[in-house]
């Protein structure tokens, strides 16, 4: 049976970890039961910093901490951190003050809470803004260790993690195989390559099981980090495979897709498709029925392969 | 200990710097710096506790100009209290300059934080004035708004926020110079009782005239005193203040004076041709 864990969880047990550090510190916007913050809150109530219902206003607060020396960890949920854009952009990011921000419930998966709730943009605009890491973990481990690298940038972040329970797929694997900036090859074939992120990694292996029924190899990335792109893997697989399959619960413009594209347009040009949320909104079901309705599932991700190879 | 009359006469030399950056520039906004130079010159020589020659001093009080736009009035101070020479003014907009259009904290000793876009200086006072808290440090924070700047809504998030953690080392000085980018204040957004609105906020507040330097020095010692949760002050002022034709005049909130304007405020500033 697989272990299944929200890579929120992941979140909120790093903090902890973290907090050995005394320049950890802990932001929230009323929704610290919710990103998981809320067991740092209760370890070190001293160096967490309620902030109410005001995201524009944590961030920026934040941003004070961090250019007194603190290491701020400010979280809400992904669409939320939104309305703060530009306090990310002019306060955080333009100064380059260590700010880490973390939006969870991210993506369509959110589930039930409907398309409010559901952001599909928020990988594309932080990407957009100098000096940021982008990073969307696919399991509660990598989340984990991606949240407590963070820690030691001296740069601004912006890390999605997700409301409901993925598999845990680096359970049992070296932790040292998980660095930001640098995608994990999890599975090698050589007819197709699907570059994933987020909960569409464990979907994205799925894939490449329904694609070896029928004889086909898939090579499978956990691209976890968006920005800075590892494009000297996307440079590899593409060399290898010759057509490549992006998987993201995220709007198909401007997120890891668009990223992906953005490189071989200047490089290989080697065949794409893209499988996101198609530039429309979501609205409330099970994690599961709204992976099927966008089209993001295993089945979609197959087909997306099988079109990217005929394009060869 | 600084006299007022010592006070009027930096603050008189800051208005030739601002008239001067803004008329080499042919750009930028003299109107809040005259407004605000009778404030900055007594906050930074009668109260701050920093150190020009170690401007990254990490105990030094922070001063934040949230009106960013205003920065030809913080570059002046800058410049007579030793962070940056007065040649430095003259990069002043210019390619490369450490004086950029707005003050920024990459570029300019002695600014603390990369201002403007407006509402945002008061969050991030309140970030640094926690951290000071967690360090025990008595060091304090000081923001400055401009009163148009109050209608953006962060503002209110960050004055609810600071007295709920009742920051008593957060002090603000508000700079009511009643015009705004457009026009009047009461034209573009009437405010209606601002200093209730900090009182019902939670704040210590007192009202002081803006360009009486005895009355700024008491403004400054009532924020000394009051530490039990954030204070601010209220300073009456007249945008574009010491320039006959710029004063109460929207016009000059982000204009540069022509050739013959700038002969005229040099000589109403005492500057001999």
């Amino acid at each position: 049976m697989t272990k299944m864990e929200a890579t929120r969880d992941g979140y909120g047990q790093a903090l902890l970890e973290l907090a050995d550090n005394e320049k950890i510190v802990v932001l929230e916007a009323d929704l610290g039961k919710s990103t998981k913050s809320l067991h740092f809150r209760k370890a070190h109530p001293e160096r967490t910093v309620s902030c109410g219902i005001g995201e524009q206003n944590m961030l920026l607060v934040a941003a004070g901490m961090a250019a007194s020396g603190y290491i701020p960890f400010a979280s809400t949920f992904a669409i939320f951190t939104e309305r703060a854009f530009e306090q990310m952009r002019n306060g955080v990011a333009r100064p380059n003050l260590p700010v880490h921000l973390c939006g969870s419930h991210g993506g369509t998966h959110t589930g039930t809470d409907g398309s409010s709730a559901q952001s599909i943009e928020d990988l594309a605009i932080y990407r957009t803004l100098p000096n940021v890491t982008v990073i969307h973990p696919s399991d509660s481990v990598s989340t984990r260790v991606l949240t407590k690298q963070l820690a030691a940038s001296s740069s601004p972040s912006y890390m999605r993690t997700a409301r409901n329970k993925t598999p845990v797929l680096y359970d049992d694997v070296g932790e040292d195989i998980i660095q930001i900036g640098k995608g994990i090859e999890l599975q090698n074939g050589s007819d197709v390559a699907i570059i994933a992120c987020g909960v569409l990694v464990s979907e994205a292996l799925k894939a490449a099981d329904l694609l070896a029924i029928e004889g086909i190899h898939a090579t499978v990335i956990d691209m976890h980090t968006i920005k800075p792109l590892d494009t000297k893997l996307i440079d590899v697989v593409s060399e290898r495979c010759g057509s490549l399959v992006t998987a993201e619960d995220h709007s198909i413009i401007g997120g890891l897709g668009g990223a992906v594209a953005e490189h071989l347009s200047t490089t290989s040009g080697t065949p794409l498709e893209r499988v996101g949320v198609n530039d429309r909104f979501g609205e409330s079901g099970q994690a599961h029925e709204m992976l099927e309705l966008m089209g993001l599932n295993a089945a979609h991700i197959a087909l997306a392969a099988k079109k990217s190879i005929s394009r060869k | 200990m600084t006299t007022a009359d010592e006070l009027r006469e930096v603050a008189r030399k800051c208005r030739v710097h601002i008239v001067d950056m803004v008329y080499r520039a042919q750009a930028g906004h003299p109107g809040g710096s005259l407004s605000e130079i009778d404030l900055l010159t007594a906050l930074y020589k009668t109260q701050l506790n920093i150190r020009p020659s170690e401007p990254k001093w990490e105990d030094r009080d922070r001063f934040i100009l949230s009106k960013g736009h205003a920065s030809p009035g913080m570059y002046a101070i800058l410049a007579e209290m030793g962070f940056i020479s007065v040649e430095d003014l003259e990069s002043y907009r210019v390619l490369g300059g450490i004086c950029q259009g707005h003050v920024d904290m990459k570029w300019c000793p002695g600014v603390d934080f990369s201002a403007g876009s407006l509402g945002m200086g008061l969050s991030f006072g309140m970030g640094t004035a926690i951290a000071a808290r967690l360090d025990g440090s008595d060091r304090q924070t000081y923001v400055m708004l401009g009163d148009g700047e109050i209608q953006e809504g962060s503002v209110w998030e960050a004055a609810m926020a600071s007295a709920h953690h009742e920051l008593g080392n957060l002090n603000v000085i508000l700079d009511r110079n009643r015009i705004q980018n457009d026009d009047f204040c009461e034209t573009q957004m009437r405010m209606f009782d601002i200093p209730a609105k900090w009182k019902a906020f939670g704040w210590n507040v007192m009202e002081i005239d803006g360009h009486s330097m005895e009355s700024i020095v008491e403004g400054l010692e009532f924020l000394a005193q009051s530490n039990d949760g954030p204070s601010i002050i209220i300073a009456q002022t007249v945008k574009g203040k010491g320039i006959s034709y710029m004063e109460d005049n929207p016009s000059f909130h982000g204009a540069a004076p022509n050739e013959e304007q700038y002969a005229q405020a040099m000589k109403e500033l005492g500057v001999s041709a």
